[in-house]
């Protein structure tokens, strides 16, 4: 594995990843393979409708609590934490 | 801080980015503010798939520079703190937008049904996993099931066959036979033709079902494999991904904040895209669900009308008026079995935010009801996903679900929430709570 111009690397629960750049955190997280959260009865949850509206792709991501992650693109060195 | 634009186009899919450009050519100053990381809307977003007519338009955007188009990408509308001023928010930042004029583009999402085993992950809407693996979701390889109602399932099961996705089967649950006045109805739009010969050679080989729905999916910690049932026949197909959507339903939150009269669940509009509100205006899907041409029409009529360039606006008409048939055929072919209400059963989720059960809501009389005693529909997506799903199980008043909106229209951080001079407190139970517990740890 190298890192180019076009990719970038990022973790998700300690999971390294490399991923295109223009990847959405939610997609970086299915390619890791982890649920997005986990519901309010204890669930596994996955991201539904990828634009915004139904806020079960929200993660921590560096350190921000309830981001949108499907309208957030991966960045270099981002940590994604998910409930 | 307050920036202010002669004209604000709210949302960057097809109808807004035609508002924009028309209205930047027309001598405009313009902002385009939208919540998500790229312009072009759902269908748009991240490659080269989309309908060349809306790449025309999305083309034309980006040959315009910074001076005449202020594209404010990433920005989420939560707020109309004052008549002409729209309040935004994003990352850590909050910013007041003022206009002249506005153009509402704010789009449509799509409407999910419940049924076991729909809050698995890896179950998703049809526009959902469209969205994924526009945003790097690796697609090739991986068996899909696409079920629901409308035309966005063939959309998508073409787009994700192109990229090497396994269609094991696209279930459609209108009768055959509404399909095919349906596409009677298409024969005079050679666009739509053509979509449709493009789509079927992107799925040759794969599977299509008139009549046909989801009715369980089946896995443990992830889907592993989803029944289907036509003709009272039920078989399962083990899968990757089911993606499931029950056509469009408008995003009418801001227009209902801002007062717009709603007609029929849609923003009314005149022949020049303008709504009941002076100075605002609507187009694209709010205005009636008519897909992707109708609103670049609609976006570049409302664009020139803003502008003042009402002749300009008004020579579109006749093209416009030939599209609003669509909406209607659309409609009809889109109207959803009685059968899918059967789907759910009692320990069925309906609402995932706050895990409120079919069970549980079967036993209340109204949307307000069921708010006040299980807390459906009102975590974080506030209503936006079971609202839908509820006005079609329970017949529940459409007006009390999806135009009762009090600001921020999406959850924000409680800094977005304080304004420079005072806190704006409402006759309204959320943000008086808000309010106090901002003055305790001050």
């Amino acid at each position: 594995m190298h890192e180019s111009a076009n990719s970038v690397t990022l973790t998700v629960n300690d999971i390294l990843l490399i991923v295109a750049s223009g990847t959405t955190v939610t997609a970086a997280m299915l390619i890791a393979g982890v649920p997005t959260r986990r519901s309010a009865t204890g669930e596994p949850r996955g991201p539904l409708c990828g634009m915004g509206i139904c806020f079960e792709c929200r993660a921590s991501i560096d350190g921000v609590p309830h981001q949108k992650s499907c309208q957030i693109l991966c960045a270099e060195g981002m940590t994604v934490r998910t409930s | 801080m307050t920036e202010h634009f002669e004209i604000l186009v709210v949302g960057a899919g097809p109808a807004g980015i035609a508002a924009a450009v028309s209205a930047a050519v027309a001598g405009k100053r313009v902002g385009l503010v939208d919540d998500n990381p790229a312009a072009g809307g759902q269908i748009g977003r991240g490659g080269a798939d989309q309908p060349i007519a809306a790449r025309h338009w999305m083309s034309r955007l980006d040959r315009l520079d910074g001076s005449s188009v202020t594209r404010l990408q990433g920005w989420r509308v939560f707020d109309v703190p004052a008549p002409d001023t729209l309040r935004a928010e994003c990352g850590m930042e909050c910013r007041d937008l003022s206009y002249g004029k506005m153009i509402l583009a704010t789009g449509a999402r799509e409407r999910f049904l419940p049924f076991p085993g729909w809050t698995l992950p890896n179950v998703m809407g049809a526009g959902g996993l469209d969205a994924m693996v526009r945003g790097g979701l690796p697609i090739a390889g991986k068996r899909v099931v696409v079920a629901g109602t409308g035309p966005l399932l063939l959309a998508v099961a073409a787009h994700l066959a192109r990229r090497g996705a396994k269609i094991l089967a696209i279930c459609e649950q209108a009768p055959l036979g509404r399909l095919i006045q349906f596409g009677a109805h298409l024969i005079g739009e050679p666009s739509k033709v053509l979509q449709g010969i493009e789509y079927g050679w992107a799925m040759r080989g794969a599977r299509f079902y008139a009549g046909c729905r989801p009715v369980e999916v089946r896995g443990s910690d992830k889907l592993a494999a989803v029944t289907l049932e036509q003709k009272g026949k039920q078989w399962e197909e083990r899968c990757d991904y089911v993606a499931c959507g029950f056509h469009l339903v408008p995003n009418l939150e801001l227009a209902a904040l801002l007062g717009c009269r709603i007609e029929d669940g849609f923003v009314a509009v005149d022949d020049l895209q303008r709504t009941s509100m002076a100075d605002v205006f609507c187009a694209g899907e709010p205005t009636g669900i008519g897909g992707v041409e109708l609103a670049l029409i609609e976006g570049e009529i409302a664009g020139l009308a803003a502008a003042g360039r009402t002749q300009n606006a008004e020579k579109l008409a006749r093209r416009r008026k030939r599209g609003l048939g669509f909406v209607g055929a659309l409609k009809e072919a889109t109207k959803l079995d009685p059968r899918l209400k059967t789907l759910a059963k009692d320990s069925t989720l309906v609402c995932r935010c706050e895990d409120v059960s079919f069970g549980r809501l079967r036993e209340h009389t109204s949307w307000r009801d069921a708010k006040l005693q299980t807390r459906c529909g009102m975590g974080p997506c506030q209503g936006r996903v079971c609202g839908a799903a509820a006005e079609f199980l329970f017949g529940w008043d459409a007006a009390q679900i999806h135009l009762s909106v009090r600001p921020p229209v999406f959850p924000v951080l409680v800094s977005s929430l304080r304004t420079p001079d005072k806190l704006k407190v409402q006759d309204d139970g959320f943000t008086k709570t808000v309010a106090l517990q901002l003055k305790e740890t001050e």
